[in-house]
């Protein structure tokens, strides 16, 4: 189970045990045949004002956790506890007042923003719908988010093909942030960027959690990206947690197999240093059928008979990084 | 905008002269002389000869389309040579049936088909819409004249609910717009299906529905206008085989349209008729692609017509 990393902190957003199983249909009536595992049995806790970082390779259920939580997918079970309330238990009218406290900026700043509407429309529509400033005012609160986005106030009527890939993210942040919410799920929100523009919007997202003590739930492949933003890391391997921590124990010391893999596997800007990179067999295993035991044994160099049966629980190196291998004391 | 429309105006001209040559030559290669026909059986060759220069049909065939052209510039359509009423005179009298009847086809076809596409789109693989696929299926699959026939043999001779044939009330209206407009309705229903099929998987359907606005919001104001432009290319094209299915539907409901006149024309070898009631009915079908051009820029900021 998960131990609270830090009891001095108040937890914001608190996952236990989602699952998120989507049907395969088959044969000619439809029927459910078999199920993808995209996220199974996960858990974990956001505290307020942190930045949650879940790195994985790609189908590792990162933006799947992501989206269950947010219930734009239904997660087949589980629960997720914002503020002591459960988001899985509640109507769809309960939810939607909810989601003013908990928004998402999407990977693809080219496919997350309306094309038929304009900047105004965009944010005007989130102001309106959760009732948060007067009609008369919104214009005005626009022009103030837009600048907090570093966008000029002239750019309010403009549609978002007339925008950078930059500039869309940046109506993306504060399409989000026009909700003033508590915690934003960031889905790979720079992944789609420059690196030069990488770094922009990166430093933005941190400066804005400052100004309005945000916490962030940050998934991404970048591991680059994520030692920048990120105070804890969660480490994913085919729907599974492999390793939490917070960042300076997992990038120092990483336990898991896995992630020493993935560390390993980060450019080092020094020719003098000679690197080790682990490099891991085979591909990833279906999530339709995923390995007995643990998930990863098919692919770790270390795996003895007992990973095979046996499914690793997480347990904790010490309290505020855990670990889920067999391996590790 | 205004520029475009102008230009685009301009641009029907060609289309229209091409029309006009296309009619023309294909009046030429039919079998049958005009002449033989207006003088009627046994008459003498002088008397042929007769009307046949008095009506220009011994001239050049390049002196004929000239003459024509030229006399369409000024507005005149040339004189029925069955009636001999000028045919503008003649199609006018028969248009507002037709573009009655168009109008109420083309509004079954999309309400009917956009509604079926949009509810087969929001419960994909469901019951429904399993339904209504199969349903368009038949739709664009059967004949107009078997489905007009049908529809008069149930609903006006067994329940007796609408008018046999004609034209002048609503009641009139219901089967043949049916008639004319499902395949159309069909055709739409799928479009509207993939269409909308492609755009709820985008990511700023997510982002709505994270805004936390409700459903329907999210189907009709978000969806739908962004899976609105292939539907508008769709229902304009429909226009153009509406033009043309109103020939059948005019026959089978006995209607007096435009469809019927051209088609009463052909038989007679009444060219001017023939050739008016073509170029009339082109330049309504060019005058609403022009329209769906407009709609385009519309519900597409990113569509620069100019």
């Amino acid at each position: 189970m998960m131990m609270t990393a830090d009891q001095t902190k108040k937890p914001l957003l608190e996952v236990q045990n989602l699952k998120q199983h989507f049907p395969i249909k088959g044969g000619i009536l439809g029927r459910t045949v078999n199920h993808v595992k995209a996220v199974d049995d996960v858990s974990f806790t956001i505290f307020e004002g942190e930045t949650l970082s879940i790195v994985g390779e790609s189908g590792c259920g990162k933006s799947t956790t992501g989206r269950a939580i947010l219930r734009l997918d239904e997660p087949t079970s589980g629960s997720v506890f914002f503020e002591g309330k459960d988001l899985l238990a509640m109507s769809k009218s309960q939810m939607r007042s909810m989601r003013k406290d908990l928004q998402v900026i999407f990977q693809d700043p080219f496919a997350s923003l309306n094309p038929r509407q304009s900047v105004a429309q965009i944010l005007g529509e989130a102001l309106a719908i959760q009732n948060i400033v007067p009609a008369n005012q919104r214009r005005e609160r626009i022009i103030e988010l837009l600048s907090h986005v570093g966008l000029r106030p002239d750019q309010i009527d403009r549609f978002p093909h007339e925008f950078s890939g930059g500039q869309r993210q940046r109506i993306g942040i504060a399409r989000a942030l026009a909700m003033q919410p508590k915690l934003i799920i960031c889905d790979e929100a720079v992944s789609a960027l420059d690196v030069s523009i990488q770094a922009q919007v990166l430093n933005l997202l941190k400066s804005l959690q400052k100004e309005f003590k945000l916490t962030y739930l940050f998934i991404s492949h970048d591991l680059g990206v994520v030692r920048h933003i990120s105070d804890r890391v969660m480490v994913m391997y085919l729907g599974k947690v492999v390793e939490i921590a917070d960042k300076k124990s997992l990038f120092d010391s990483p336990q898991h197999p896995y992630t020493q893999a993935l560390l390993s596997a980060i450019p080092v800007p020094d020719v003098s240093k000679k690197q080790e990179r682990i490099i891991l067999r085979g591909d990833v295993p279906s999530p339709i059928n995923p390995p007995q035991g643990c998930r990863f044994h098919t692919r770790c160099p270390l795996a003895v008979e007992r990973c095979k049966t046996e499914v690793p629980a997480l347990t904790n190196v010490h309290s505020t990084h855990q670990v889920a291998c067999h391996l590790v004391p | 905008m205004f520029v475009y429309i102008v230009r685009r105006l301009l641009q029907m001209i060609p289309v229209l002269l091409g029309v006009i040559l296309v009619v023309f030559l294909i009046m030429q290669m039919v079998p049958g002389d005009p002449a033989v026909l207006l003088a009627g059986e046994g008459a003498s060759a002088e008397t042929i000869a007769k009307i046949r220069t008095q009506l220009g049909l011994d001239q050049p065939v390049m002196v004929q389309y000239f003459h024509y052209v030229t006399d369409v510039m000024t507005g005149d359509l040339g004189t029925s040579l069955r009636s001999n009423l000028p045919v503008f005179d003649e199609i006018m009298a028969r248009l507002p049936a037709t573009i009655e009847l168009a109008i109420a086809s083309i509004f079954v076809t999309v309400v009917l088909g956009m509604v079926a596409g949009i509810i087969s789109a929001t419960k994909q693989y469901s019951a429904a819409d399993i339904t209504i696929m199969i349903v368009a299926l038949l739709g664009v699959s059967l004949p107009s004249f078997w489905l007009g026939l049908s529809l008069i043999y149930y609903f006006s001779v067994k329940l007796q609910w609408f008018p046999v044939a004609g034209w002048g009330t609503w009641k009139h209206m219901v089967l043949p717009a049916i008639t004319l407009g499902t395949a159309g309705a069909a055709i739409v229903a799928r479009m509207t299906r993939s269409s909308m099929l492609d755009v709820v998987r985008q990511d700023y359907i997510r982002t709505a529905r994270a805004k936390g606005l409700r459903e329907q919001v999210i189907v009709y104001k978000h969806a739908l206008k962004n899976a609105l432009i292939p539907i508008i290319t769709v229902v304009g094209l429909q226009f153009g085989f509406l033009l043309g299915g109103t020939v059948l539907v005019e026959s089978v409901f006995a209607i007096n349209g435009l469809g019927r006149l051209i088609v009463d024309a052909i038989r007679m070898r009444d060219l001017p008729v023939v050739q008016g009631g073509v170029l009339i009915a082109s330049v309504i079908f060019v005058f609403v692609n022009l329209l769906v051009d407009v709609l385009y820029r519309y519900f597409n900021k990113r569509i620069d017509l100019n």
